[in-house]
């Protein structure tokens, strides 16, 4: 039985910014503990030589030419962003980190 | 009043950990075709791949491939036969896809070594810098923060992103704990950054250009008790942007730390920004709690299986070590280990080579980079690479004072000249009117004017008292502004007095 506590709820909801109240805690740590049981039965039936699939498909070694292909204009670039300036996307103040 | 340099060593024992980021020269990005042009007007080299689109899919570069795994061969790596991106996630707006492409626990190159060689006072010391791994990543986008005073994010309103440099292929190098490098770490971060960037180079998979960024440096310090074996907290320098940078920032943060742990504080994990105008750094962001980047295995895109008579084609193909092409270098110019030091210290070995591939003799050449143009770099507390001064320009002046036609001053005066701005050697001779002065008739003028004005002088040397002859030579030096050949002056002189 996989088991998801409130605490690990409200940690994934800090880590993800998402603002929740005390109540939706405790109603995502249930459900999401019922999600987490029906794929965790998928490790009943996986033996100890299946190791954890990353992709489904038998693929390796993909590649593209080191070519350069048309970028998108600036403009077709910005046209979904909120806001912009400067050719540049426009974002709101960075709160509390730096990189 | 800071601690000196000598008390903190008294009493620690510092440990070392590099981390190098390298963003490698590949014409396109890493997972889509945009170009890779520094300096290009802003978010004009994007797609909805590296924009992170809805539904845009990402392909490897090969090429990035190819040289990741040339950089893990080089730098004595094993290479795995098998590796996977995986998704770092994180928030912060530098990537528009709110993650990272990386690679997490399956890196492309592990376990490798680079030696080091460092002069010191006790003779040339050599390092061993293990590497605990080599990985792949994608470059980020680069923000501007407006509205501050300072430029920083503190204080600002709000920030402006170019996604240009977001998904240019990154390589991370990240070194060991370097132990027992003692009083040498600065030196010994210094010299290890100096030679991958010398490996990077003759691989030719990078410009390697610090002060434009495609070759990054964090310096990770700690200290401990000398005797003890109970590692410091250890704080990340990043921002160091030259080599000179590397070798401040680590010595600045031992000190840093010595002064904290003397007073009995504590050192926080955290990152530093190092200040390239007061050779300090100052607190990033805190990494006393551990970072959750809830990495997971990239879906989009497929697992790395080098194959190995690849990778046994890429090994045979590797270009000769640097070290060992300095070895070579040493050997052809004659020059003392203690020298040859000094112009790897002077980060000139490679202009001092330009220059002699342009035909100037090799001691000359060493002499003009190590003499009158690195004493200029050190005035203005820059490195000789930097001067806008060529080796095409120092190769013409030392052909210039071979024929004769400079002396060693006046070619001082072209050299600084070149380097204030007034243009090539041969412009600076034209416009200052630069010219030895060669002819007999000028100088036999000035010579009898020297003779006329200190007569007893003259009548020394014609009575054989030659070391005399210097005040005469002297005068007529000043008479022709330097201009003249002084060799050529003692003999027209000498001769014209009968000796």
């Amino acid at each position: 039985m996989a088991e998801i506590s409130r605490d690990d709820v409200a940690n994934l909801a800090r880590l993800a910014r998402i603002d929740m109240a005390p109540a939706e805690l405790d109603h995502l740590a249930s459900e999401l503990g019922v999600i987490l049981n029906a794929v965790a039965r998928v490790q009943e039936v996986a033996g100890q030589n299946v190791p954890p699939t990353s992709h489904p498909l038998p693929l390796q070694n993909v590649y593209r030419k080191d070519e350069v292909t048309p970028s998108l204009t600036p403009e077709a670039a910005l046209s979904a962003a909120p806001a912009s300036e400067e050719q540049r996307f426009k974002v709101p103040k960075i709160l509390g980190e730096e990189a | 009043m800071s601690l000196k340099y000598e008390d903190v060593i008294a009493k620690y024992e510092p440990v070392l950990g590099l981390e190098v980021h390298v963003e490698l020269g590949t014409a396109s990005k890493m997972f889509c075709g945009c170009n890779t042009i520094f300096g290009a007007e802003p978010n004009t080299q994007t797609c909805p791949v590296c924009l992170g689109l809805p539904g845009a899919l990402p392909v490897v570069n090969e090429k990035a491939i190819e040289y990741t795994i040339m950089i893990g061969l080089a730098l004595n790596c094993s290479i795995a036969p098998f590796s996977r991106f995986a998704r770092k996630n994180y928030f912060y707006p530098d990537m528009p896809k709110n993650f990272q492409t990386s690679q997490y626990d399956e890196p492309i190159c592990i376990n490798g070594f680079l030696d080091v060689e460092i002069d010191t006072d006790e003779g040339i010391k050599k390092f061993r810098v293990e590497i605990e791994r080599v990985h792949m990543e994608e470059d980020t986008g680069k923000s501007l923060h407006m509205g501050g005073a300072t430029g920083r994010i503190h204080g600002a309103d709000y920030s402006l992103l170019d996604y240009n440099r977001a998904g240019i292929p990154l390589v991370e190098i990240v070194t060991k704990i370097v132990p027992g490098t003692g009083k040498y770490a600065p030196e010994v971060a210094r010299a290890y950054v100096a030679e991958l960037r010398d490996i990077l180079r003759s691989l030719n998979v990078s410009d390697v250009k610090m002060e434009q960024g495609s070759l990054r440096c964090d310096a990770n310090v700690s200290l401990r008790l000398i005797g003890s074996d109970v590692l410091g907290t250890r704080s990340e320098t990043k921002n160091v942007n030259s080599l000179r940078s590397v070798e401040r920032a680590v010595r600045g943060e031992m000190i840093r730390h010595a002064e904290l742990l003397n007073k009995g504080e504590r050192v926080v994990q955290e990152t530093r920004h190092f200040q390239e105008d007061t050779g300090l750094t100052r607190s990033g962001r805190s990494k006393e709690q551990a970072e959750d980047y809830r990495y997971f295995p990239e879906p989009d895109l497929v697992p790395i299986v080098p194959d190995a008579t690849w990778i046994e084609t890429l090994r045979a193909a590797l270009p000769e070590k640097p070290s060992t092409h300095r070895k070579r270098l040493q050997e052809a110019w004659s020059v003392p280990d203690k020298e040859m030091a000094s112009m790897i210290n002077a980060d000139v070995l490679e202009i001092v080579e330009a220059t002699v591939n342009l035909g100037a003799d090799p001691a000359k050449a060493r002499g003009w980079w190590l003499g009158e143009i690195a004493r200029i770099a050190n005035e203005k507390d820059v490195t000789a690479a930097d001067l806008p001064i060529t080796p095409k320009d120092v190769a013409e002046i030392v052909a210039l004072v071979a024929a004769g036609e400079l002396t060693d001053k006046l070619a001082r005066q072209v050299i600084e000249a070149v380097i204030a701005g007034e243009g090539r050697p041969s412009e600076v001779i034209e416009t200052r009117g630069i010219k030895v002065v060669s002819d007999d008739g000028a100088l036999m003028a000035a010579i009898e004017k020297a003779i006329a004005a200190q007569p007893e002088v003259a009548e020394k040397v014609r009575g054989g008292n030659l070391p005399a002859a210097g005040a005469l030579i002297g005068a007529v030096m000043k008479e022709t502004e330097g201009q003249a050949d002084a060799a050529k002056v003692r003999e027209l002189l000498l001769k014209h007095l009968g000796q």
